[in-house]
């Protein structure tokens, strides 16, 4: 295979997608073009419906089902794939191109070892013999940086973590050492201090093999990492392309540089002495295993306490605990300075009220056959005790706090974009009136634009009306944009908390270290400079 | 209230789609169906209009008794009478009324039994759910036809005892399927979200989790409807289900079987026993007709465009 950069690998011309919904077929890609050369790594960035997956998908000549390719050309590698057969371009799938998929766990067969998979595609398409291909992934787990790499191929995919499962993945797609692979949001799963290593894995094994890649996400940060050229989609056509270093120093689009400036909400961090809510030591366990230990977390009235940490580190069972959901075992909850109940059951509908919670999935997070009306129209008959015209007022009233207007009443959640879903339940939460909303990932499934939407109207929420947060996240660009104060948590327990001011001050403790340090900058080869150091503050912590 | 440039949340989405009337989508799903269905759905809307206007339609009554008994085919009589001079058409008019009648009761307790415990059993969870659960394992481990024969002897066969046997026993296959798919809602974060409101059991149970098992309950009760009708018509022809004088499809077999003999000299005579056993054939093939349409549309279970 040549690695000359300059040889073209792929070249789409004014395509075409269309999809299926409403029994019409509408077009969501309006005749994009799209060049790619040997070795080179192309960023596909844009909000979600914007088309980048799909685009990512022709590259390979597919159309996902509900999908067709209407018309344009997908030269790959001098032949059309338009004009190819389906078994044709099966034969470049798995062999030429490969694909790495955002959710590596629901990608592997969990009935399969990770080895079997990994050398499926190459045994099958005939390029290599079972043996060679298993010594062959046995190297490739170890370039993508995989614990005990010539064993690790005998494990299932529940038996390793989720970044070593995308690793794994990678390795996967790399087994036939194709000259293309399309990565879709591979990261967007994964926490911060695990995606650094997911990323540098993957550059390495790209720059390795002198892959060539398209990297579709919706972060900018990781696709300065990872891109030579940046392309950006809008509505299923292209606002602009430059290379990563123009792209990111000099935008020529307004949408572009409304991308770029989402990161920068900034508030002052403020902490009160009246504290509407306090947990005090608790412990809490699911069954035997304990999921927090001895944790104290106060909340300042009128203010945010952001409680961050990785998945697994105790803080949406922490939310659980306030919430009653999971009583402690130890330890008391004191809410306007009085115990709450350990129990649901036990607490009074005036005690339920004062609390609320707002879920980082909106989708499950409401009723699919119930229309908004219906959805925030009950808390505010349950609670407050108002029904037909008073309550459709104050439902109004409600949409309007969220900048919807009542046009919205009659639909369904399903009939809704994600970012209108979460102010639905951002509403749901305020129709209760209470005093103190837990927000759970509540930005987390949502695009930078949209998050910067939800963000904002937050604190303006807590401006007008006093309501105090706690709030959820892995993300610490939300951290710097809304917290007050912050706790960090780590396996169950709270490794440093404070004014948000104090927690971003150095010196700081080895973990929150690492996870500062983990949080991508925009910049160009801000991956290289970092990961070394990172490798070195991991082993602090031991 | 501030919002950031060029961003809004209304615009979010350029345009949002009209949604139609439940009218207009009932009529695009029926005008999709396939002609299986149409006939399945013309033929119990048939069945429906002869079980609701029987007195009506039929010639003579129910248990009205004319002077010739076997009566051939023909003139007065259009299927002839049987052994103690009834007409036969009238009895099957009127059969359409208690076999359909009592089978729909009986299904909808049933589902109200069944439906109703499998919803506290998938909310609650924990010891409730087992003690339930083993209830209905132990209900189902008996063969239901000789159950259902047995409890008809110890409680006597009039039509209320009939129901609430054949109800009871059959709601234990209902609670096993609601259980099920009620199972993978009420992990939904909606309902914790109800539970965390203080919403009590009933709230949950009929706003939240019920309309989104609807689907599969719906295509279940049609099913369920045709066992339950099946059930009686064999209690009926083993003469412990619905009880003389009441015309009944399982029964008016049972009294004319012995017709069959006849075939040899009057074809049509032979034929009559056979006339109450199509009836309920023709129906639950119906039925199935119907549910199968349905399923099909609401599992999703069908060719991609």
């Amino acid at each position: 295979m040549s690695t000359d950069k300059n040889d073209v690998l792929l070249n789409i011309k004014d395509m075409v997608i269309d999809g299926f919904s409403d029994e019409k077929w509408h077009e969501i890609i309006k005749g994009v073009d799209l060049t790619l050369k040997k070795g080179e790594v192309l960023g596909l960035i844009g909000e979600s419906g914007a088309g980048k997956s799909t685009l990512g998908l022709a590259a390979m000549g597919f159309a996902r089902p509900g999908c067709r390719l209407t018309s344009g050309e997908i030269w790959f590698d001098g032949v059309d794939l338009m004009k190819q057969s389906e078994s044709a371009k099966q034969k470049l799938r798995g062999a030429r191109i490969a694909y790495v998929a955002q959710s590596a766990a629901a990608a592997f067969n969990p009935a399969h070892t990770l080895m079997d998979q990994t050398i499926e595609a190459g045994v099958r398409h005939g390029l290599v013999t079972a043996d060679e291909a298993r010594e062959d992934a046995k190297k490739l787990f170890a370039a993508m940086d995989l614990p005990d790499p010539n064993n690790i191929g005998d494990r299932y995919p529940h038996q390793v973590s989720g970044g070593q499962l995308q690793r794994a993945m990678t390795a996967m797609a790399m087994a036939s050492r194709p000259d293309l692979i399309i990565f879709d949001e591979p990261t967007t799963a994964l926490d911060v201090t695990t995606q650094v290593n997911v990323l540098a894995a993957m550059r390495n094994a790209v720059e390795q093999f002198g892959t060539a890649a398209i990297y579709i996400t919706h972060d900018l940060a990781v696709v300065a990492q990872m891109a030579d050229r940046i392309k950006v989609l809008r509505y299923g056509v292209e606002v602009e392309e430059a290379d990563t270093q123009t792209m990111l120093s000099d935008p020529k689009e307004a949408y572009t540089r409304s991308l770029w400036s989402v990161r920068s909400i900034e508030k002052e961090g403020h902490s009160v002495d009246d504290k509407i809510l306090e947990i005090k030591g608790i412990t809490a366990a699911y069954g035997k295993i304990p999921v927090l230990k001895n944790v104290s977390i106060p909340v300042s009235r009128g203010k945010t306490v952001s409680i961050v940490g990785e998945s697994g580190s105790g803080k949406s069972t922490a939310a659980r605990v306030i919430t009653g959901l999971l009583p402690q075992m130890e330890g008391e909850v004191l809410f306007n300075g009085k115990p709450l109940p350990l129990r649901l059951k036990d607490r009074s509908r005036d005690q339920l009220q004062r609390i609320q919670m707002i879920y980082q999935s909106a989708d499950t997070a409401m009723n699919p056959r119930q229309t908004v009306g219906e959805i925030i129209g009950r808390p505010v008959e349950f609670y407050t005790g108002k029904s037909g015209k008073a309550a459709q007022l104050r439902v109004k009233e409600l949409l309007e706090m969220i900048e919807l207007d009542e046009s919205f009443l009659d639909r369904y959640p399903g009939e809704l974009s994600g970012g209108q879903k979460q102010r639905i339940c951002i509403a749901r939460a305020l129709a209760a009136e209470p005093e103190l909303i837990i927000c759970d990932e509540v930005t987390s499934a949502l695009d930078q634009i949209v998050q910067e939407g939800i963000l904002k109207l937050l604190m303006n929420l807590q401006e007008t009306l006093g309501v105090s947060y706690i709030f959820i996240t892995h993300d610490i660009a939300t951290v710097r944009a809304i917290s007050d104060e912050v706790v960090v948590m780590y396996q169950g327990e709270v490794i440093e908390q404070g004014s948000k001011e104090e927690i971003f001050q150095p010196p700081h403790p080895a973990y929150t270290e690492l996870l500062l340090a983990s949080v991508p900058e925009m910049e160009v080869g801000w991956l290289e400079r970092t990961i070394d150091t990172l490798g070195e503050k991991r082993a602090a912590m031991g | 209230m501030s919002t950031s440039e060029g961003y809004t949340a209304k615009d979010e989405v350029g345009q949002v789609r009209v949604r139609r009337t439940w009218a207009q989508r009932t009529w695009i799903d029926l005008k999709k169906a396939p002609p299986t269905a149409w006939l399945g759905m013309i033929v119990i809307t048939a069945y429906l209009i002869v079980a609701l206007f029987a007195p009506l339609i039929a010639p003579y009554g129910e248990a009205e008794i004319t002077p010739n008994s076997y009566a051939p085919w023909g003139g007065d009589h259009m299927f002839g009478t049987d052994q103690i001079g009834r007409d036969i058409l009238s009895r099957l008019i009127f059969g359409a009324r208690n076999t359909i009648g009592i089978a729909l009761a009986t299904t909808f307790l049933a589902f109200l039994i069944g439906g109703g415990f499998a919803l506290v059993a998938a909310i609650s969870r924990g010891w409730t759910d087992q003690f339930l659960s083993r209830v209905v394992d132990v209900l189902m481990a008996i063969p239901s036809l000789i159950f259902a024969l047995m409890l008809l002897s110890i409680f006597g066969s009039n039509v209320t005892s009939l129901i609430v046997i054949i109800a009871v026993l059959d709601s234990t296959r209902v609670f096993r399927l609601t259980r099920a798919v009620a199972m993978n809602v009420v992990v939904m974060e909606y309902v914790e979200a109800a539970k965390l409101r203080g919403e009590g059991l009933g709230w949950i149970m009929r706003r939240e989790i019920l309309p989104n098992i609807m689907p599969p309950l719906v295509a279940e009760f049609g099913l369920r409807f045709s066992f339950v009708f099946l059930t009686i018509a064999a209690l009926s022809f083993l003469g412990v289900g619905i009880q003389p004088p009441t015309a009944d499809w399982g029964s008016m077999v049972r009294e004319n079987a012995s017709l069959i003999q006849f075939a040899q000299f009057d074809l049509r005579a032979g034929i009559t026993p056979l006339l109450p056993a199509s009836a309920i054939a023709i129906l639950t093939i119906a039925v199935n007709f119907v549910v199968d349409w349905f399923l099909m549309k609401t599992s999703g279970l069908h060719d991609e465009h």
